[in-house]
């Protein structure tokens, strides 16, 4: 077993030259990060600046430029955990199905009797009807307006749960349903948060779900969560309303079918606005920040062809009306209708500043958050603190090599040699797999890295110890070393599948900090066996053919 | 003859077992008292397991932790502890304070306009001091955080149990958890006893302690199934002495090698990782003693099965359960 066939020994040398390869441009970190950077901006924008083409230049395209990101402890940051109130638009759902149902019930008025909405809880529409016998039939006339869940798990179920009490009949939606409008929630609300941070232009956010209704942003290189709450917080809703009233009585009774909002810049005055909108956000095909004629900060916007269309029936059905534009129940401004506007595109003006139209034209372009978030984690780690803690990451990552390689050739002379070689390839190798799976390397990850290199020569302990003793029981020196690679085989297998275990169990339950040490751990596990078993008898080998010694001393 | 540094002697033969039931009976006294100490005194959760909100304050001039309470004193904030941080790598010019503020009421954390009113109130003190960190986690949040915590303890602890048990005997799995409960309860024990800060990081300390723990254990199972097989008529407690003996060397030595590593990590890590290491580096003393003290008397007071010519499990040829992949490595 000590003669190693030559595309063995290539295959060997080539995997860690391969790993070097990929280790490298992180010791040019920040040219490769302005490189990257570059390229991405050019993608994005599809032309490239002065600046863009030098900073491109930095770092050959031709090689690898795969960097080990680095996490928030280390660059600085923010970091969020959201929670998405799925249950909001249980609420939206029905309240937007009570005109639909009100007209169908209507429509059999004759059977049915008067209809009228009663309170219920949020999440349900219930309605009395006049004439309770005939139930059955209101029954069936809702039920007319349920269609299929549209889901795998849900498929062939009503998306609407309809029961019926004495004159009430209550609507909500089916269970399948609330299940598969979660996800949708989750889903859009991911889209729209990744949007609006994508839009602000900054490296590498994360964006992920967790759970069934949450979600978690890190964005590094922000100020605050402060910061990152004020750009994804806000949900921009924005509608169209006819305006029933102007008042200033905070206490104003709306009517059914209203609501009494206030003014967002003049204090004190209210609207009352009809609930349901002519048009909303989700028409808006574009916007952007721009002036109006007095030269004051505004946001042009254009509709698409639908809302175009029922934006200009109702302007040129209501001609010197006021319609109002509300923005997260807020009446941004209730301008009077002059003249039809059928070109599908307006303007939003009121008490604003340029930073203000410019984040009001992001937050309309990226679309309005489906239901409101509330956030449960919030962390900022200042940059000079990241900075802290590489500088403390690397000279403590430096010294425990140095320590651990000195103790090694203190113990084995040569061989001591060879297993410290093995441990230093193995950390570049960590560095390289990790920059090639675009993994995040955090504080503990460092400490993960550290404690491979102590444990990474455990391998090799194990294998010298044995030879030692195969020495010592009078073998051949060749013989010895060949049977205490394979005699030890099978400790460093049982060793390492169970730290695999417990890595993977990290990976599986953990969460942020515990997850990235589950990382580094992991790969560290592979890496070390590769270099103490493949690495080391590699370099035994060579060293055996090179000074062909006589007699072993270990 | 060339120098070698050589912690152990080559051929040893301790008696390990001679005072094995003192032994046992420390480790067993041990986790009693951790036992007692978490029920009594409790533990240090971080804003992890506890929610509420840190703040991490770095300041060039030197400040008095008496002045920072008095300018937070009239915030109305509940429960508020700060603690000046002393680390060998600040200089002289570097003074960092942690100020924790507990959960205040059912939204948990402190809301913006009241970490901004800290803020102020802590800058009208040291107009100099900057807030390198703040973070905080709801109450929702944090009691997730620490069941999912003990689940993924546990759930670590039976992987590695089943793993054992196909790969040796049940004997030797239960052994192995039983130095796996001994070694996260005397890190417990010792987050309780000096109160130190148990947080998220902690868990994965000790998840890679276990790791660590284990790793050692099998290594001298290994050695012990492989000197079953050898000395057939040997009485149990001599295989044993002898394969602690004979693996005694490899124990120390990476022992040392680690140490080393996360003892460097310790001095010179940074005071934000400094308890993470820590939990670690006892973890290693602990998972050494635990494997010569604790796992192996399980297994010799078990007892294993030792005539393998008679029908049972297929007698073991050394290397032969070894992946076939590696076992034909060059």
């Amino acid at each position: 077993m000590l003669d190693i066939p030559f595309w063995k020994r290539l295959l060997i040398l080539a995997l860690i030259g391969l790993g070097l390869l990929y280790a490298m441009p992180n010791l040019f970190y920040n040219r490769v990060e302005q490189h990257n950077d570059a390229v991405t901006a050019a993608e994005r924008n599809g032309f490239a600046t002065e600046e863009e083409t030098q900073a491109r230049a930095g770092w050959p395209d031709w090689l690898p430029s795969g960097l080990v990101n680095l996490g928030l402890d280390l660059r600085g940051g923010a970091h969020l955990l959201g929670e998405v109130h799925v249950q909001d638009v249980y609420k939206a759902r029905m309240d937007s199905l009570w005109p639909e149902l009100r007209d169908a019930l209507a429509a059999q008025r004759d059977l049915v009797g008067a209809v009228r909405r009663v309170q219920a809880p949020d999440g349900q529409l219930t309605v009395e009807i006049g004439n309770p016998e005939q139930m059955a039939k209101a029954v069936e006339i809702a039920r007319g307006l349920a269609t299929p869940v549209t889901s795998l798990t849900g498929a062939g179920q009503s998306d609407l749960a309809i029961s019926a009490s004495g004159s009430r009949l209550t609507v909500q939606l089916s269970d399948a349903e609330k299940a598969a409008t979660d996800d949708r929630t989750v889903q859009q609300s991911l889209e729209i948060i990744r949007r609006r941070i994508d839009e602000v232009g900054t490296r590498e956010p994360t964006i992920q779900r967790q759970g069934k209704d949450r979600i978690l942003i890190q964005v590094p290189g922000i100020g605050s969560a402060e910061e990152l709450k004020q750009l994804i917080g806000t949900t921009a809703k924005l509608t169209f309303n006819p305006v029933v009233n102007r008042t200033t009585d905070a206490n104003a009774r709306p009517g059914t079918g209203n609501v009494l909002l206030p003014s967002m810049d003049e204090p004190g005055v209210y609207y009352v606005i009809e609930e349901n909108p002519v048009v909303t956000g989700e028409d808006l095909t574009d916007a952007r920040p721009s002036f109006d004629q007095n030269g004051a900060p505004a946001v042009d916007f254009r509709f698409g062809p639908s809302g175009a269309k029922r934006f200009g029936a109702y302007t040129s059905a209501n001609i010197g009306q006021p319609f109002a534009i509300v923005l997260d129940n807020q009446v941004i401004s209730a301008p009077v209708i002059r003249q039809a506007i059928t070109t599908g595109s307006g303007q939003i003006s009121g008490a604003m500043d340029v930073e203000g139209s410019t984040q009001l034209a992001v937050l309309l372009r990226a679309g309005a958050l489906p239901a409101q978030m509330t956030f449960l984690e919030e962390r900022t780690i200042g940059p000079e603190l990241g900075q802290d803690s590489i500088d403390a990451g690397r000279l403590s990552s430096i010294i425990a090599t140095v320590a651990v390689v000195a103790y090694m050739v203190a113990s084995y002379g040569l061989f001591g040699v060879f297993a410290s070689v093995a441990v230093i390839v193995n950390v570049i190798l960590i560095l390289s797999v990790m920059s090639m799976m675009g993994a995040t390397l955090t504080l503990p990850g460092i400490a993960g890295i550290v404690l491979t290199v102590g444990t990474a020569v455990d391998a090799n302990v194990i294998i010298y110890e044995r030879i030692r003793e195969e020495l010592r029981a009078g073998k051949r020196m060749a013989k010895a070393i060949d049977d205490g690679f394979s005699e030890a085989m099978s400790a460093i297998i049982d060793a390492n599948v169970t730290s695999f275990i417990a890595a993977m169990v990290m990976f599986f339950l953990g969460s942020g900090p515990v997850k990235g040490f589950a990382v580094t751990l992991t790969i560290g596990l592979v890496t070390s066996v590769f270099t103490a078993i493949y690495l080391t008898r590699l370099l035994i080998v060579l060293w055996l053919e090179w000074r062909k010694p006589k007699e072993l001393i270990l | 003859m060339a120098f070698r540094l050589k912690l152990v002697p080559d051929n040893t033969s301790y008696n390990f077992f001679r005072w094995q039931w003192l032994t046992f009976g420390i480790s067993a006294l041990a986790m009693v008292v951790s036992v007692v100490l978490v029920l009594v005194m409790g533990l240090n959760f971080g804003i992890d397991f506890k929610g509420g909100t840190t703040i991490r304050t770095e300041s060039p001039t030197a400040f008095e932790v008496g002045d920072y309470r008095q300018a937070l004193n009239g915030l109305d904030l509940g429960d508020v502890s700060i603690t000046e941080v002393f680390d060998p790598s600040f200089g002289a010019s570097k003074h960092v304070a942690m100020i924790r503020i507990g959960t205040t009421d059912e939204t948990g954390s402190v809301t913006p306009e009241q970490l901004n009113e800290v803020e102020a109130a802590l800058q009208t003190v040291d107009p100099q001091v900057v807030f390198a960190a703040v973070e905080s986690v709801g109450p929702k949040v944090s009691g997730e955080l620490i069941k999912t915590a003990f689940y993924a303890v546990g759930a670590a602890t039976i992987c590695i149990m089943f793993y054992i048990w196909l790969r040796f005997e049940w004997q030797f799995a239960l052994g192995a958890v039983v130095s796996i409960v001994h070694d996260v309860l005397l890190t417990v024990g010792i987050f309780s006893l000096f109160q130190l800060k148990f947080d998220l990081t902690t868990i994965a300390a000790l998840l890679t302690t276990l790791g660590y723990s284990v790793n050692d254990t099998v290594v001298v199972f290994d050695r012990l199934r492989e000197n079953l097989i050898k000395f057939k008529t040997m009485p149990l407690i001599d295989v044993m002495n002898l394969t602690v003996n004979e693996t005694l060397s490899r124990t120390i030595m990476t022992a040392v090698t680690t140490a080393l590593a996360l003892g460097a990590m310790m001095i010179f890590g940074g005071d934000v990782i400094r308890g993470f290491v820590f939990a670690m580096l006892w973890g290693v003393f602990v998972g050494c003693y635990s494997t010569i003290y604790v796992a192996k008397n399980i297994v010799l007071w078990l007892g294993v099965k030792r005539d393998w010519s008679k029908p049972g499990p297929k007698e073991k040829t050394p290397g032969e359960d070894i992946p076939a992949a590696f076992r034909d490595a060059p």
